[in-house]
């Protein structure tokens, strides 16, 4: 039974084992000319303003979380419109179910004020 | 290309009539709850309790010979008919002792009631599924419901702690079921709990019993840290300090009580061919969460926090007879935890009635005097005491009963005899209410408010509800042993 994942095995050491040597011959053969661009963080784009580790309105997160609740409703969607016509009047009527508790979500973050930017 | 066919019938519907009621009540509170006054918003706890009882009444829509719905996910049998009444009831105390009390504390909100009634769904769904994915969808929708539950005093930091600490680890935990039920399907090929039963039966699994082993392990992992058995037991009492205490009963006892129903359905239903490789570690885990929960519970000085190692301590208890897995021990599990939900919402009841604003009065140094100034309640807060502590005749006494015999029937006379050491220790915890209650001098005045009708109500039925289990089990016992037939 186990010995089915042998080559499994195999492929996973030699990876690890190529992986390993190459950083290991890139470390050993390459030239190193360290100077203090190359030794920052990042060696391209705008030089940083200030710290990046500072508090987020939480209005974003608010953003963020009904943008994936009404991005999921459309994927699921999607593949309702393309078995539409396999699904018949059952698949309508299941997703107007579902479309509808979304509607009530919908409806309570609305009254909640959680659409209002200020 | 084919299409795979989803067909159901109204008679699927029947079978899950109390969790479309109860859902359908909560999008209804929701919805009413963003178009109320602030004022106005007494109603909404009343329609969510007016929606538990309608639920209660579609149970018997379901009814009928054992049968399976939406191809075999979803079943309705005695067992998961025991729990959803069980969770009913959970659900009607909670939201009766809630409706003084979150306006007090100034959660009188409609998510509040929201949340519970979507809690109480998943709980059903634990107990009625019986395919490994529909008890972890119910598992999911229940915590999920309660981390935000644990937090709703968003004012108060120890509540956002407590729902901080149960998110995090809960999510975690969540990741151990997953990962044994993964594993489990990789070693079986199916995700329903019969079927799984069925390949177990066969000889030819032996090949993959790592496998199956660490997914035990991995499904023990997760329902243990949701029943909070030692180890897995750290965020209890932090939790159950912190959260609001209609909420601290709640989890108690309904999630406790969804839990084992999980548990015992997955382990009993599926799993018992590997009876010989769990017991063992059951009995440690039996013992180690007795002791660990009444040694502990000996030295607090809160009345919330001593009730949540108490609760650790009772989830030993049931393990015993869950160790125990004869018939006997099967029906004491239903029937402790049954008796387990009238003392425990009735004590956190009483807690909530003593309690002022701000979630005062919770040191067990303020219930010193309370027996003379509220005779009935500290006479009903000592009832419960008694009852936990497993005195004659409450239902806890009974329930411990059922339990231990089981076990010596079973031939775990070492483990009965732990067993009853550990409710010898924790008799000092439960009766030190009761010396500060009748026997100290009150230190100040206990200023409390007008005591919520609705939660002296909740109290009157959990005084009934023990001393009628404590007094008549033969009839409770016949209920939970027609209820696990099938289990056998």
């Amino acid at each position: 039974m186990l010995i089915k994942y042998v080559p499994v095995l195999f492929l996973l050491a030699l990876s690890i084992f190529f992986a390993v040597f190459v950083v290991f011959l890139s470390h050993l053969l390459g030239p190193k000319r360290v100077h203090p661009v190359k030794a920052a963080p990042y060696e391209c784009g705008m030089i940083s303003l200030g710290p990046t580790h500072q508090a987020i309105p939480i209005k974003y997160y608010i953003i963020a979380m009904l943008f994936l609740v009404f991005d999921l409703e459309v994927v699921f969607l999607y593949p309702w419109a393309v078995v539409f016509r396999e699904l018949g009047i059952f698949g309508f009527v299941e997703m107007m179910i579902f479309i509808f508790i979304l509607l009530l979500g919908f409806i309570y973050v609305w009254r909640k004020g959680a659409l209002e930017w200020e | 290309m084919e299409i795979f066919k989803i067909q159901f019938s109204a008679a699927d519907l029947k079978v899950i009539a109390p969790e479309l009621v109860l859902t359908i009540f909560a999008l209804f509170v929701l919805i009413l709850s963003v178009f109320v006054r602030r004022q106005s918003r007494g109603p909404l706890g009343y329609t969510a309790l007016v929606g538990v009882v309608i639920a209660f009444f579609s149970l018997f829509l379901g009814i009928g010979k054992e049968i399976k719905a939406f191809n075999g996910m979803v079943t309705m049998d005695p067992f998961c008919l025991f729990f959803k009444v069980m969770f009913l009831i959970v659900a009607f105390l909670t939201i009766l002792a809630s409706l003084g009390y979150t306006k007090r504390e100034g959660i009188d909100l409609g998510e509040y009631y929201v949340l519970v009634l979507f809690a109480t769904v998943g709980m059903m769904l634990m107990a009625s599924g019986v395919n490994l994915l529909i008890i972890f969808l119910g598992l999911e929708v229940m915590s999920i419901s309660i981390y935000v539950l644990a937090g709703i005093m968003r004012d108060d930091t120890r509540s956002v702690e407590a729902a901080f600490k149960y998110f995090l680890l809960g999510a975690f935990a969540s990741a151990f079921l997953l990962y044994g039920i993964a594993l489990t399907y990789a070693s079986t090929g199916t995700l329903d709990l019969a079927g799984i039963g069925e390949v177990l039966t066969r000889q030819a699994w032996i090949s993959s019993l790592p496998i199956v082993i660490i997914g035990l392990a991995l499904l023990i992992i997760g329902f243990g840290f949701k029943i909070a058995l030692v180890p897995f037991h750290m965020w209890t009492p932090d939790v159950y300090e912190g959260a609001p205490t209609s909420i601290t009963a709640f989890m108690a006892t309904g999630v406790k009580a969804a839990g084992f129903a999980a548990f015992v359905r997955v382990f009993f239903y599926a799993l018992p061919n590997l009876q010989a490789y769990w017991t063992q570690i059951m009995w440690i885990l039996a013992v180690a969460t007795m002791t660990v929960g009444n040694i502990i519970a000996l030295s607090q000085t809160n009345i919330k926090r001593m009730l949540a190692y108490s609760s650790i301590a009772h989830a030993g208890y049931i393990m015993v007879a869950f160790v125990a897995g004869n018939e006997l021990g099967k029906s004491s599990i239903l029937f402790y935890l049954l008796a387990y939900v009238f003392m425990n919402i009735g004590a956190f009841t009483v807690v909530i009635l003593l309690g002022k604003k701000g979630e005062e009065n919770t040191q067990l140094a303020d219930y010193a005097g309370v027996g003379f100034k509220h005779p009935l309640l500290a006479a009903s807060m000592s009832i419960f005491m008694l009852s936990l502590a497993g005195v004659p005749p409450m239902a806890g006494f009974m329930a411990k009963f059922y339990v231990f015999s089981a076990a010596v029937k079973a031939r775990y006379y070492w483990l009965a005899v732990i067993g009853v050491l550990n409710s010898a220790v924790a008799a000092y915890y439960y009766l030190r209410v009761l010396i500060y209650m009748y026997f100290r001098e009150p230190e100040r005045e206990l200023a409390v408010g007008a005591f919520s009708p609705s939660a002296v109500l909740a109290v009157i039925i959990s005084v009934w509800g023990v001393l009628q289990i404590g007094i008549l089990p033969s009839t409770f016992l016949a209920l939970a042993q027609r209820s696990v037939q099938f289990l056998l």
